[in-house]
């Protein structure tokens, strides 16, 4: 595309046709505040924070910055009087609708919202005060509370919610000044078909939208001394845990996250990656069987219960696609409960199996139906990574000053597959490296054709006589254009990875809120998976089936991957719910 | 039909029946028409029954055969509805009742003798009859949009075409290229009657040119009237529908399209209806379809309903309900041009603009261009309303000046009230003041007095009109129609109407006023679309030319109008209260009492008005027959 | 926060269903479909409640949640049902300066209910209306399809006397 000329603040630069006036600004190192701004999922220049002055040869005007194209000799002003002034005006209107219990607030310190008012000089938050609309506190779903009373209207939960998702269940109700974000008939979100990904929290620039807070029942359980309280870690969440601490973006922060956990007192301090693992082995195995056997194909992985309630709801016809292999978390905690406390003579009622996890739909998943190996629930609680972000914060630790510390034994152990599950298309990675040894005993490490942040992957490889077509796909809109295909039988697809998330587990539901102006520029998709593949390739054992672990579970408790108490441990069920 | 001739043929056969509704002496197969006014007004103040009964007279007196009923589109003097004109006289009865159509068959229809007692004043002139054109009202008229409204029956596409209908068409299609009809609407000059003024002609050759392979465009028209008291385009619809089906195939051709819709308001069930017929008819007689006239242009119509929301007369905002969803409009750029409905180039007119579409390509843009001011050219459609004494429909030449339009064709203002100010524009427009009376009436003209053309609205206030209640008033509406997506329309309108109720309720303060003005200067530059950006426009107008009032409600705790009922008390002049207690039996609340003494020289002792208890209804002064009661 | 709009039980019948089924079928494949089909539903129905909005929903694949925000964006459409009589006050410019916000108060004294409400037998429906286009009558009301123009305050009572 042809270069255009603008003028930023003065100083001449060219940009491609194209550029919108917050892109030019951008280039120019300058950012101009957003607050409904997301790039390409949500660009409807609703809130009026970035108002820009241009000049097209017609005298200055205020424009928003986000979706106004840049024009030859267009000159622009980013911090003119007037924009400072219209941007403070609209952010004083926009606190007279909103609940100002900032102090408590769970978003207090890393809000969009408390940021502009400090950076804008908004003195007086009550200049507008006038009639506000109040609300309930929707707390019917189990991973979430929804604040409308807080809410900005930025509408960047319904964008995520509808397009990146494609569910919809929350959009704009009513109109003007009475709008408001809510589901069909004001129904609380646990009476939707609100899949819990957790991408409306992510993206919400204020409080209005959180998880559910367990982190006071762990504490409660980790001083009862009758209780053995263990704690596993998804992958995905050492490389997002860091930004709760003011680290780079993609930093790893395995050894201090470990540490940590240990000084909240955890008695044992374990990691989702054995479990991950031992996901592997069990699904690499029941792929095989599917395609010796001639069962259901595609296969459709189900570590991700965003997706697999996801399923349930909209495409319950196609269940039988679904791996019955627990997700990582419960078969952790499903391990822990049986064959760990086995070994180590515990009751499992005495167990508390705490995890953390990147996710807010692990919250619904371990409320599920058959996920209680030991009679009791696999898992207890399911903590995000910013909870475990304000434990450690609360507790007084000193994140940056902590230790790099190992997990414990023999949980803790694990391999390169396991810690590539938290981005897209490491499950897919995973299972074939394990599934192309089992089958022709060579050892495959990297497959770059299913990584990366695409939406919709897809390749074919030769397993021994065997072509094997593989699709992966993160973001529900794209998991949806696979399965539509499925549904009409135009994929001829073996296995395919799904996952809730865009990107996967590192940018889940669950991970640190980043603010919207830096996402807009920065991919942290991209940036915390390179995390997880330095890790992998960092580390000795890359393949599921090699780590010495998962060798002595197998040998000592469960036989064979697939075996009758395995099933009875590490699999489970699906149910068809109803769309609403 | 498939040919001009065709067309030809059959406009030879209705021009003798249309003509002699306008010149009156044409030959007809009817010895006389009878024009019934169909239009909402009429209707409303009960044209069908009139229609029935004269049905029926005529049968009675074997008049069946030789007087042809026309139920047509409004004739504009709404406020003289219903009204019935009988051709080739020219007689214009109106407020019509239904006993008294037996009179005029008999001595009309039958005898040849008007009814001079039930004629509209203004055309009897002792024994003489005058013409309609002669009279205020429609003499300094000049149909255009609204040639047929009022002479054709909307209803029979024959009508239309006996009154020159889609030879328009014809002609675009048969002998000019797409460049050619966009060059002349250009050189007509002719701007959007919608509200903005764009020009037309640029907005097609925009929507020509921008995307080169556009593989689908679209033409719309916007018939979302919704300025409350504007009416204009739903009387084209009414009275003249097959204009604006013609005026979109001429656009689409213009353009490149093959679709078009017809975004209409669901509450004009007459006009919805209408068009209905007219799109059927339309596509019958191959005037809408596939190869129209032979070409291989081809080009179909829908119609929309909306669903009551103002914002959708919003370009944008009415694409975007097309497409099924919430009424909320788009970022611009990109604009219609380019991205509009479906994100397919779109152009959208309203419906007074393609009604004068036809008549530039018949008559050439020179003659078009001839009318109106420099900037404005040819006529603009008025919806006349509020304190006037002909409320209705006018067409006049841009330029006319404020006070021909209120002083002579409106009839000025009834019971001998003065004049306060005139509200264009609607809700996006602004009150315009005595001061303004001589100023020539064009887009650039009200713009630059702080009002806007708007679609046409023309509200007439006397000094019994608060400016700050109707302020209010424009506020509370922009409030309830705000879409609420961007926020210093959905809050800061809000706002602005808090502050003005304060106000009115002698609440408010001097801070306010200043807090008034900043918001609506905020609102103005940050909104999202136009609804916003003009929303504040009549507090804006008001507070620049009225702003004494807005002082005295605030200062001197008081409403100069006597409308805000917060700042009013009714008191009771003793020496003129002849103590009949009528005031007290009328109080909803008992507020009035007896005073104990008779004073000397009464028969009766006075009455006295509680203020503490009285809600202000007025009941007392409305029953006061010695005029003891005030408001102060 | 549970359902707080499911106070009025649902009468629907299966002939309203097949018919709305119907009107589904023909213009689920139109562009732009979803408003033409919920004015033919609220034609049907008189109102959309969530029994019908599903249906909708489950037939088009439009979200439940997309189909209630457009609902409760547009004013004509309706939650609940209306009264056997439906009276719309016109407050269009017109009609207000010459009285009809009175007019408006008056009934709503008079019929003991807000506007947007009905009364509690189910008689009489009151709304507020924008211009209906009989500015030449103001001020106006509309009773279903009856016109009453020229009004005042005391012509109400005369007025809901004819439909009591």
């Amino acid at each position: 595309m042809a270069d255009i000329n603008v003028k930023v603040n003065g100083v001449e630069m060219t940009v491609p046709k194209g550029t919108t006036v917050l892109e030019a600004a951008h280039i120019a190192g300058i950012e101009i505040p957003t607050l409904c701004y997301m790039k390409e999922i949500n660009e409807i220049g609703a809130c009026r924070i970035c108002v820009t002055e241009v000049n097209e040869g017609r005298g200055f005007r205020l424009v928003a910055a986000c979706v106004y194209p840049c024009s030859n000799n267009m000159e622009i002003l980013t911090s003119s009087p007037k924009v400072i002034e219209s941007r403070k005006r609209t952010l004083e209107l926009i606190l007279s609708t909103h609940d100002r219990k900032c102090l408590s607030c769970v978003r207090s310190g890393n809000c969009e919202l408390q940021k502009l008012c400090r950076d804008y000089g908004v003195e007086d938050a009550s200049l507008y005060d006038g009639a506000r609309n109040e609300y309930e506190v929707d707390d019917s779903a189990a991973h979430m509370y929804r604040d409308n009373n807080k809410c900005v209207l930025c509408r960047r939960c319904v964008a995520v919610c509808a397009n990146t998702q494609g569910i919809g269940v929350i959009g704009a109700n009513e109109r003007g000044f009475k709008t408001f974000i809510g589901s069909a008939f004001d129904m609380g979100l646990g009476e939707t078909s609100c899949v819990s990904c957790g991408q409306c929290i992510a993206v919400c620039p204020v409080g209005a939208i959180s998880e559910k807070d367990f982190t006071k029942p762990v504490l409660e359980a980790i001083a009862d001394p009758s209780k053995t309280v263990l704690v596993q870690t998804a992958p995905a969440v050492r490389a997002g845990l860091g930004e709760a601490f003011g680290l780079p973006i993609g930093t790893n922060v395995e050894g201090k996250m470990a540490a940590a956990l240990r000084r909240l007192g955890f008695d044992k301090v374990f990691d989702t990656d054995f479990s991950a693992d031992l996901t592997i082995m069990e699904e690499a195995n029941e792929f095989i069987e599917r395609v010796q056997n001639g069962g259901v194909l595609p296969m459709i992985t189900s570590c991700s219960p965003g997706w697999v309630k996801f399923c349930e709801h909209y495409y319950p016809d196609l269940l039988d696609h679904l791996s019955s292999c627990k997700s990582p978390q419960q078969m952790f905690g499903a391990t822990a409960k049986t064959y760990y406390a086995e070994k180590m003579g515990i009751d499992p009622k005495d167990i508390v199996m705490v995890s953390i996890m990147p996710c807010t739909a692990k919250k619904f998943e371990i409320g599920r139906e058959d996920q209680s190996a030991a009679g009791v629930p696999d898992v207890d609680y399911a903590l995000t990574t910013r909870e475990l972000g304000r434990m450690i914060e609360r507790a007084g630790i000193n994140f940056h000053a902590l230790p790099d510390e190992k997990f414990d034994d023999p949980l803790g152990i694990s391999t390169g597959a396991g810690v590539i599950f938290g981005a897209t298309g490491g499950v897919m990675e995973a299972a074939l490296r394990t599934a192309v040894y089992t089958l022709t005993g060579e050892n495959v490490t990297d497959l770059p054709e299913v990584r990366g942040t695409q939406g919709i992957k897809e390749a074919t490889y030769k397993v021994g006589d065997l072509d094997v077509k593989v699709a992966v796909a993160s973001g529900l809109a794209n998991a949806r254009e696979i399965l539509d295909k499925i549904r009409s039988g135009e994929a001829d697809y073996q296995f395919i990875e799904i996952m809730a998330c865009p990107g996967g587990c590192v940018n889940g539901g669950g991970q640190p809120q980043v603010p919207m102006g830096v996402r807009n520029f920065v991919d942290i998709r991209a940036e915390r998976a390179k995390v997880l593949y330095d890790l992998d390739k960092s580390m000795p054992l890359r393949q599921s089936h090699e780590n010495p672990a998962i060798k002595e579970v197998y040998e000592t408790y469960f036989g064979k991957p697939g075996s009758h108490k395995a099933h009875e441990v590490l699999h489970t069920s699906y149910v068809k719910r109803s769309v609403n | 039909m498939k040919t001009l001739e065709e067309l030809k043929v059959v406009r030879e056969s209705m021009e003798g029946e249309v003509a002699l509704r306008t010149h009156g002496n044409a030959s007809s197969k009817y010895e006389r028409h009878v024009l019934v006014c169909g239009g909402t007004g009429c209707t409303s103040s009960g044209s069908p029954k009139i229609i029935t009964k004269l049905e029926e007279e005529l049968a009675a007196n074997g008049l069946t055969d030789k007087v042809q009923i026309v139920k047509t589109g409004c004739f504009g003097l709404c406020e003289r509805g219903p009204i019935m004109i009988v051709y080739p006289e020219g007689s214009f009865y109106s407020r019509v009742d239904v006993e008294e159509v037996p009179r005029i068959v008999k001595e009309h229809l039958v005898d040849g003798n008007p009814v001079k007692e039930f004629l509209y004043e203004e055309t009897v002139d002792g024994d003489d009859i005058k013409s309609l054109d002669d009279t205020a009202f429609y003499k300094k008229q000049h149909r255009v949009a609204l040639r047929n409204c009022g002479v054709i029956n909307p209803e029979n596409i024959d009508e239309y075409i006996g009154r020159q209908g889609y030879e328009a068409l014809g002609k675009v299609l048969t002998t000019m290229t797409p460049e050619d009809v966009i060059q002349t609407i250009l050189d007509s000059g002719l701007r959007g009657r919608g509200g903005g003024g764009f020009p037309t002609g640029m907005k097609w050759k925009l929507a020509r040119n921008i995307v080169p392979d556009a593989d689908m465009k679209y033409v719309c028209c916007n018939a979302d009237e919704g300025d409350p008291g504007a009416f204009m385009d739903r009387s084209v619809l009414e009275g003249d529908p097959h204009v604006v089906l013609e005026a979109m195939s001429i656009a689409g051709y213009a353009i490149g399209a093959k679709q078009g819709y017809i975004y209409v308001r669901a509450e004009y069930p007459i006009a919805v209806e209408r068009l209905n017929i007219a799109i059927k008819q339309a596509r019958e007689a191959g005037m809408l379809g596939k190869n129209i006239f032979g070409t291989d242009f081809s080009f179909d119509i829908d119609l929309r309903l909306g669903a009551g929301a103002f914002v959708c007369g919003e370009e944008t905002a009415l694409m975007t309900s097309i497409e099924g969803n919430r009424g909320e409009p788009r970022p611009r750029p990109p604009f219609p041009a380019e991205k509009g409905l479906f994100q397919k180039p779109t152009i959208l007119n309203n419906v007074e603009t393609y009604a004068n579409i036809p008549q530039i390509i018949l008559n050439g843009a020179e003659w078009f261009a001839s009318m109106g001011t420099e900037k404005s050219k040819g006529t603009k459609v008025f919806a006349l309303g509020g304190k006037i004494k002909n409320t209705g429909l006018v067409e006049i030449p841009m330029g006319t000046t404020l006070r021909e339009v209120i002083e002579e064709i409106g009839g000025g203002i009834p019971n001998g009230k003065k004049f306060k100010a005139a509200q264009t524009g609607g809700p996006s427009g602004g009150c315009i003041p005595a001061e303004h009376f001589d100023i020539p009436i064009d887009y650039d003209n009200l713009i630059s007095i702080g009002s806007m053309m708007g679609s046409g609205g023309l509200i007439v206030m006397d000094e019994d009109n608060c400016m700050v209640d109707i302020a209010k008033f424009f506020l509370e509406f922009t409030v309830d129609e705000s879409c609420g997506k961007c926020t210093p329309c959905r809050i800061g309108t809000k706002r602005m109407h808090e502050i003005l109720d304060r106000i009115t309720k002698g609440k408010g303060t001097l801070e306010d006023l200043d807090k008034l003005e900043e918001l609506a200067y905020h609102i103005k530059s940050n909104s999202l679309c136009g609804l916003g950006q003009t929303a504040p426009n009549p507090v804006l107008s008001t507070l620049r030319c009225f702003r004494d009032e807005y002082v005295a409600h605030v200062v001197d705790k008081k409403c100069p109008a006597g409308v805000c009922k917060d700042l009013l008390s009714f008191v009771i002049n003793t020496s003129k209260c002849v103590g009949c207690g009528l005031c007290a039996k009328n109080c909803p609340v008992n507020a009035i009492s007896q005073m104990s003494e008779v004073p000397e020289g009464k028969k009766r002792a006075p009455y006295v008005i509680d203020t503490s208890k009285c809600v202000k209804c007025g009941a007392c002064m409305d029953n006061c027959r010695p005029k003891a009661i005030s408001k102060v | 926060m549970s359902s707080a709009k499911s106070t009025v039980p649902f009468k629907g019948t299966p002939e309203q269903e097949a018919q709305l089924l119907q009107v589904i079928e023909e213009k689920k494949n139109d562009k732009g479909a979803l408003m033409p089909i919920l004015q033919k539903a609220q034609d049907i129905y008189g109102y959309l409640p969530i029994e019908v909005q599903k249906i909708i929903s489950d037939n088009t694949g439009i979200p439940l949640e997309k189909i209630y925000g457009v609902v409760t964006f547009y004013a004509q459409f309706s939650l609940y049902p209306k009264g056997e009589y439906t009276i719309s006050v016109c407050l269009g410019t017109a009609c207000y300066v010459k009285g009809s916000g009175d007019i408006y108060e008056k009934l709503q004294e008079k019929l003991g209910i807000a506007g947007g409400e009905c009364t509690p037998d189910g008689k009489f429906s009151l709304e507020a209306c924008r211009c209906i286009g009989a500015c030449g009558l103001a001020p106006v009301l509309t009773v279903n399809e009856d016109v009453f123009g020229r009004l005042t305050v005391d012509d109400v009572d005369s007025i809901l006397a004819k439909y009591a």
